[in-house]
This record gives C-alpha cells, structure tokens and sequence, in this order.
C-alpha cells in the first residue's frame, strides 16, 4: 500500500512523529539552556497533539485523557519548573557550547539509521501502519541519550532524560495505541517527581562545587583548589 | 505551440524577477517603517546601468568579460527547464533536477573565477567565501531534492510536480523536511540576510558584492539580473514543488492565465515570508554560516530517512 492511501489521520500520526523526531534534534544542537527547554516543551506538545491524534483515529477516548495530561504535565508544568529553575541558578546568559555541533549531528543521523535498523523485524510482523514511527521512538530515546553524553550542563542532562521519557511514552502511542491508564499516571507522577528532585539536587550540586558543570564532578579533591 | 509557451514561460520569468525583487524590498520597507519605493525601481536600477559604458580593470583577462554573459545565459538556461505556469513543457523533458543544480554552478564557477580574475583582495576574499558556501550548500540542495524523486520516482521536475498534484492532499513528513531543507538553502545560495545581506558593501561579511565589486555598467546590470532571477527560480521551485496546486496542465489561455494568476499569489506570499525573516533574522558571523548549512544538510538527511522510515510501502 502506497503512502497516500493511508487516511489522513494515519498521515498525520507519521508527520508528528517526523516532527518529534526533528525537535530531538533541534535540542541536540541548540546550545541555549531556555531555547532548549522551550524546544522540549514543543516536544512535549507535539507528543499530546500525537496522542490526540490517534485517539481520534481509533476512537479511543482515554487516549484523550492521557493526550490532555502530557499536554499539561510535559508541555506546560515541567518545561515552566525548569525555566524557573534555570532564572533562579542564573543560567540563562549561560552558553553550554557543543564541541563538534556537526559531528554530533550527525551522530544523531545514524542513531536514527541505527534504529530504523533495528525496529525492522518488529514493523515487519505488525499489521498496524503506524508502526513505522516506533523506529522515531527509538531514536528519540537514543538521542535523548546522545544529548545526556555530549553536554556538560546538569540541566540539559534532565531534559535529555525527560526526552527519553518522551521517546518511550510515545512508542506505548503508537505500538500499542496508549498504556493502561494506571501506568500512565505513574510513570507521569514519576517523571514530576523526578523533575522536583532535581531542582533540589541542583541546588546542592552547586553549592558543593560552585558549578553546574558535571566535568568538575570527575576531580576527586577534599579542597577547593580552584 | 508547447515550445511557444516553453520560450514565452522563459521570458515571462526574466522579465518578472526584477519586480519579485522589488516587491520583497517594498515590504521589507513597510515593515522597517521605511518610505517604500516603487515596486518598478529594480527595472529602472537597471536601465541606468545599460546606458553606462563598463570598464574593464586593467589586470582582467577574457574570463571577465565573458563572466557576465555566461551568468545570465545560465541563469536563463536554469529558468528554461523550471515549470512556471505550466508542466508538461518540451524544455521540462530535455533537463532534470540535477541538470538544474549544474547550471547554477556553472554560472557560480564563471562569478568566481572573474572575481579573483580582477587580482584584487576583496574578489578573492568573496570567490573563497562564495566556494566554501557553495559546496556546503550543494549537498544539502541535492539531498532535498533526492527525498522529491524517491517520493515521485524521477528526477524530473515537470513530472515529480505532476505526481505531487495527482497525488492531491498527502501529509508526507518527507516533503516538510526537504522543503524546509530547501528554503535554508535558498537563502544560502541567494544571498539573503542572515548568510549575505547584498544591499551593502560591508567588507566584513561581503560575499557577493565582493566578486562583482569591479563590474560596472552593463556587466553589472547583467549580473545583477541574473542573481534577481536565480532568486525568482528558488522561490518558484519551492512554491511549485510543495504546493503545485492551480498550475496549467494543459495549453489553453485559461489555465495558463490561471496559473500565472496563482504562481503570482504564491511567489507574493513567499516574498512577504522572506522579508520577514530578513527583517526579524540578524545577519550571522560568516564562520557560523557552515553549522546553518550543516542544519539544512541534517533537514534534507532527515527528509530522506523519514522517507524510508515513516513512508515504507508495505
């Protein structure tokens, strides 16, 4: 079956994941700490947008619930907290450079081939079309990681976690049309949770080495040498 | 007849591109709070230009005298074998996408070579620069159009617009990729704010005004013509590739009418879109321009791959 004989929802489904797809990768290269949380609250809203989508195509109406819950949770409550973290810390003059921006691009690249590659056989054997995007989900938490290891920033290290959390929710989307709503909620009480503690751990990283700059965590010294 | 509305299509484009120019000046006007000129300056611009005899710098061999000729018969050449108005043109059958790019840089070649012909600084400094631009730009231009023909299964630009109008409304994640991939590249290639700002003469980020620094009178009025109508060719290749919508496919005077009416609209619209950018964008470093590049090259890479990925056939 061509591509254009998918109805327009199941279309819609595959250009959103696309799109998600490109916000991880806008987050790996954008080097602003605001700019970037603002990118993963686009993140989070295209994931709703997704969610209400094949809610809409399936005529699944808890899946509205949920969509409603990360547009709340992952577009508006999270992203704000961070920002407001990030005015708090002072960080948002701050510029957390990249040192090879288009060698990680393009690790970026083949960490989306890689997992095209990787979901192959599992597409293969499910007659669901929106399937396919279940390769974007990979990447997405691939890349998520990818931006944990290039990054020096505790609060880019929290939203490349926060984007695997992304990844994952969003392949339950379009793998299994949508997890049991009490995992759900878990998993979104989880990640606000999570996000709480690290605005308390940041606090107490940066009063112990004076940075939010995870190099300085590798020197082992009991004083402050400076 | 087909070639009637091929060679009529050609002219229609090299006589409109000074007032597609023209138009995007009058709103980035508006939009600066400026006194607009008429929408008629560039042909005026022009004019004057002919009526001035050039000169030839003393150090300059044949290659700079030939160079404004080889750029806009290029440039027209480029224009001939883009649908317009029209698909199904005899001009559309001879030349492809790639016969397109090889055109361009042709014409970018010639710009080149007659801007370190003349010896002085700045023609080297802006061939360099116009080089490195180039050849990061070309890939990401080519990749952009590859994701077009794996989804039309051609190269060729009359028939991948046909497909994508039978085709009717289809969400294709490809197409945003690559026409996202291809509007960066446009405003690469055609020198518009934040690469190259061609309306001054700042040494410092010059880069095609610091090739034809030398040129004067007609020369200029050629270049300058070209590179209005290499803007012209851009914008139409994207508004008729990702919304062909409302052009002609077959010859009668309606639907040609109808078509121009329609390229117009879009090409308008596109023009108000660019001049906002260019009135919002700052003009960047030049040593930045390579990671905005290698962000158009990784939207194409990416219109390719979600082309496999997202719309497998199955």
């Amino acid at each position: 079956m061509a591509f254009s004989g998918l109805s327009l929802y199941s279309q819609a489904v595959l250009l959103l994941a696309g799109l998600i797809a490109l916000t991880s990768f806008l987050m790996l290269g954008q080097s602003r700490l605001v700019r970037l949380v603002l990118v993963f609250a686009l993140q989070g809203i295209l994931l709703a947008a997704t969610t209400a989508m094949v809610a809409g195509a399936l005529d699944f109406p808890h899946l509205y619930v949920s969509a409603g819950l990360s547009f709340l949770l992952k577009g508006i409550l999270i992203p704000v907290m961070l920002h407001r973290l990030i005015h708090r810390l002072g960080l948002h003059r701050e510029l957390d450079t990249i040192r090879h921006p288009a060698r990680v691009m393009m690790g970026g690249a083949f960490l989306m081939v890689f997992s095209y590659y990787v979901s192959l056989p599992v597409v293969a054997h499910s007659p669901l079309v929106t399937l396919n995007a279940i390769a974007v989900s990979l990447a997405v938490v691939l890349l998520g990681m990818l931006l944990m290891i290039t990054r020096r920033q505790a609060v880019a290290h929290v939203v490349g976690f926060m984007s695997i959390e992304n990844g994952l929710f969003f392949a339950a989307v379009v793998s299994t049309y949508g997890m049991p709503m009490v995992v759900e909620l878990g998993v979104a009480a989880d990640v606000l949770v999570a996000a709480v503690v690290f605005g308390v751990f940041f606090f107490q990283i940066r009063e112990s080495i004076d940075s939010l700059d995870v190099d300085r965590l590798s020197k082992l010294s009991e004083t402050d040498r400076t | 007849m087909a070639w009637l509305v091929a060679i009529f299509q050609t002219l229609l484009f090299i006589a409109l591109a000074p007032l597609l120019s023209g138009w995007i000046k009058r709103v980035k006007c508006r939009l600066q709070n400026r006194k607009a000129p008429s929408l008629f300056q560039p042909y005026r611009d022009l004019r004057k230009l002919y009526r001035k005899r050039p000169i030839m710098p003393y150090p300059a061999s044949w290659i700079f005298r030939a160079a404004p000729y080889i750029v806009f018969a290029s440039t027209v050449l480029a224009a001939a074998t883009v649908p317009l108005v029209a698909i199904h043109l005899p001009t559309a059958r001879i030349a492809d996408v790639i016969v397109l790019v090889g055109f361009f840089a042709l014409g970018r070649t010639f710009l080149v070579l007659a801007g370190m012909d003349i010896g002085t600084a700045f023609g080297g400094m802006g061939s360099s620069r116009e080089m490195t631009i180039s050849s990061l730009a070309e890939p990401a231009m080519l990749m952009a159009v590859f994701t077009l023909a794996m989804s039309a299964h051609t190269t060729n630009l009359s028939q991948a617009v046909s497909f994508v109008l039978d085709s009717g409304l289809v969400l294709r994640p490809s197409f945003v990729f690559a026409m996202g991939g291809l509007i960066l590249v446009t405003i690469a290639e055609t020198g518009r704010i934040p690469v190259d700002n061609p309306a001054t003469h700042l040494e410092l980020t010059m880069i095609h005004e610091a090739m034809i620094l030398e040129y004067s009178g007609r020369w200029l009025a050629l270049i300058e013509w070209a590179s209005q109508i290499k803007l012209m060719l851009y914008g139409v290749l994207i508004a008729n590739i990702f919304f062909p919508w409302g052009i002609a496919q077959t010859f009668t005077p309606d639907a040609l009418g109808f078509g121009l009416a329609m390229i117009a609209l879009k090409l308008a619209v596109l023009a108000v879109v660019l001049a906002f950018s260019e009135v919002l964008f700052a003009k960047m470093r030049i040593f930045r321009v390579q990671e905005y590049l290698s962000f158009a090259y990784l939207l194409s890479v990416l219109g390719l791959l979600s082309h496999i990925i997202l719309e497998a056939v199955r």
